[in-house]
């Protein structure tokens, strides 16, 4: 009897370790926008959204290899990343943090219902089924072992190109002193342009993964955008390394608070436990 | 004094400029000759700081013209200038805090990345003390080695003129000492230097030319040893 409770309970940590690595991955552009313009992208998780009925059309309707959809929709969200950026923050660049909240605020709720009008609220799935792995006795979603292993491989590969080279280096020099960039020869607004396209990148990589295990609807974004967003903080708004950890945790509080109580006791142990370290620091674990 | 008829290097002439209402500079002229070292000095607050800024193009000109290499820099962005050949030192150095020591220097190194390998070894050659410290954060680094790290930041983008902004400021007294002395070796190396400094005693020990800038004014100009000797720098900026 306490050998099957146990295995159940490493069923359900890992499966926390597994969603861990996909809501680090939603955090990281997040972070990254944020850690280098200092602008929250409310609008972040319909991004995403964008990018899963990108997917969608591009592979459903018009008949794309997967992969191929796939590659396309990062670019297109990468591109919207960039427009976002440019016809939206910044004109606000220097406007009151509140007001550049309510305007990508706004500009959430206009994708969500240009969504609408343009997909219909029809729920819409990939038809795509991954097998499950079984390990013993536990099963995992491949779509999940999959997005897992994207997901960390993204967060290196970001972590290569900012640590190593030029202009990853400048963008994390650029949250640092924004003034003298010129100086070293960077154009700031060209950084910052980057960082959004970058950012977007990310969003769609995102959608790639999400898309393969939940069905695409236009309010999709509300139901991740928000524990996204409060991780970010949980982790010390646009400090990236703090998202990562932060994740983790707040999956394991999901996944492992689900095990002992209900699904849905998992997210109501999760937000306690956000509220209750918004009590102790306030900043998140890991403040910048 | 000698003097070279070529046009100089940097020519600055009848320069004003100012932010927002305030007017930080009036009517300002100075020149630098290649090879040369030149320091502006002058107190607190005379506008030392904005003419390096204008030469920079961080800031623009009200009125008058900048000419680097018989060109103007009128038509560049900011961001456009270093290419040009004119690396500046920032006031307080303003060195990326949590970059360690050799990030920095990579960054000054961002429009020159072919040199960068042999430019590195140029700069840990006249600062053997960054290379024992290249992997830690700039931020923990003492004053001097910020310092350091500041001027070697601005000399991986293999500069033709160098601006330095106060390089003594808010250095303990014995590091004050090394910093002029490593200035001194960098102009011996060739290079063309354009200082800025509040320490008149020491700096007009490092040049050869100096204006003295008061107010937003050009009041006096000469060779070192004619401003030291000027009895009105003696007796308001020297103390004699």
């Amino acid at each position: 009897m306490t050998e099957v409770f146990d295995i159940f309970l490493l069923e359900a940590v890992l499966n926390g370790l597994l969603l861990g690595g996909l809501l680090a991955l939603l955090s990281l552009g997040l972070n990254l926008v944020f850690g280098v313009i200092d602008v929250v992208w409310i609008c972040y998780a319909e991004l995403i959204m964008c990018g899963m009925y990108a997917v969608y059309y591009l592979h459903v309707q018009y008949h794309w290899p997967l992969a191929l959809a796939m590659l396309a929709a990062i670019a297109v969200v990468a591109l919207l990343g960039l427009i976002l950026h440019v016809f939206v923050i910044k004109p606000v660049l220097s406007a009151e943090p509140i007001n550049q909240l309510l305007v990508t605020g706004g500009v959430l709720f206009f994708l969500q219902a240009a969504a609408t009008l343009a997909f219909g609220i029809e729920f819409k799935n990939l038809g795509v089924t991954l097998p499950s792995v079984r390990l013993g006795e536990m099963s995992f979603s491949g779509a999940r072992l999959i997005a897992f292993g994207v997901a960390l491989a993204g967060m290196v590969a970001l972590w290569i190109f900012l640590s190593r080279s030029y202009l990853g280096t400048a963008i994390r020099a650029i949250s640092q002193d924004r003034q003298i960039m010129p100086l070293m020869g960077v154009d700031p607004a060209r950084i910052f342009s980057l960082t959004s396209a970058l950012g977007g990148g990310l969003a769609g990589l995102a959608a790639c993964l999400l898309v393969l295990q939940y069905d695409i609807h236009p309010a999709i974004g509300l139901s991740f955008g928000p524990i996204v967003f409060l991780i970010c903080v949980l982790g010390g708004l646009g400090n990236m390394l703090g998202g990562f950890i932060a994740a983790f945790v707040f999956a394991q509080f999901i996944a492992v608070g689900g095990f002992f109580f209900a699904i849905e006791w998992g997210y109501v142990i999760a937000f306690a436990f956000f509220i209750a370290v918004m009590f102790w620091r306030p900043r998140g674990i890991l403040s910048r | 004094m000698l003097r070279v008829a070529k046009q100089p290097m940097l020519r600055i002439e009848r320069v004003s400029a100012g932010y927002g209402g305030f007017q930080a500079l009036f009517d300002v002229s100075l020149e630098v000759q290649a090879g040369e070292s030149v320091a502006v000095i002058g107190p607190n607050g005379a506008g030392k700081t904005t003419l390096l800024r204008l030469i920079s193009k961080l800031i623009e000109p009200t009125r008058g013209e900048l000419t680097f290499d018989g060109a103007s820099l009128a038509p560049l962005p900011a961001h456009e200038v270093v290419a040009r050949g004119i690396a500046h030192v920032p006031e307080n150095r303003r060195l990326f805090p949590r970059l360690t020591a050799e990030e920095n220097l990579r960054m000054g190194a961002f429009t020159s990345r072919r040199q960068y390998r042999e430019r590195l070894d140029q700069v840990y050659g006249l600062f053997p003390r960054l290379k024992e410290k290249r992997h830690q954060p700039a931020g923990t680094m003492s004053g001097g080695e910020q310092q350091m790290c500041a001027i070697g930041r601005a000399l991986m983008s293999g500069p033709k003129l160098l601006l330095l902004d106060e390089p003594s400021a808010g250095l303990a007294p014995v590091v004050v000492q090394s910093i002029f002395d490593l200035v001194r070796r960098i102009c011996a190396q060739g290079y063309t230097v354009l200082i800025v400094e509040q320490n008149i005693r020491q700096v007009l020990k490092v040049v050869s030319r100096a204006y003295l800038l008061d107010a937003g004014r050009i009041v006096q100009s000469g060779s070192a040893d004619e401003l030291r000797a000027a009895p009105e720098i003696q007796k308001a900026y020297l103390g004699l």
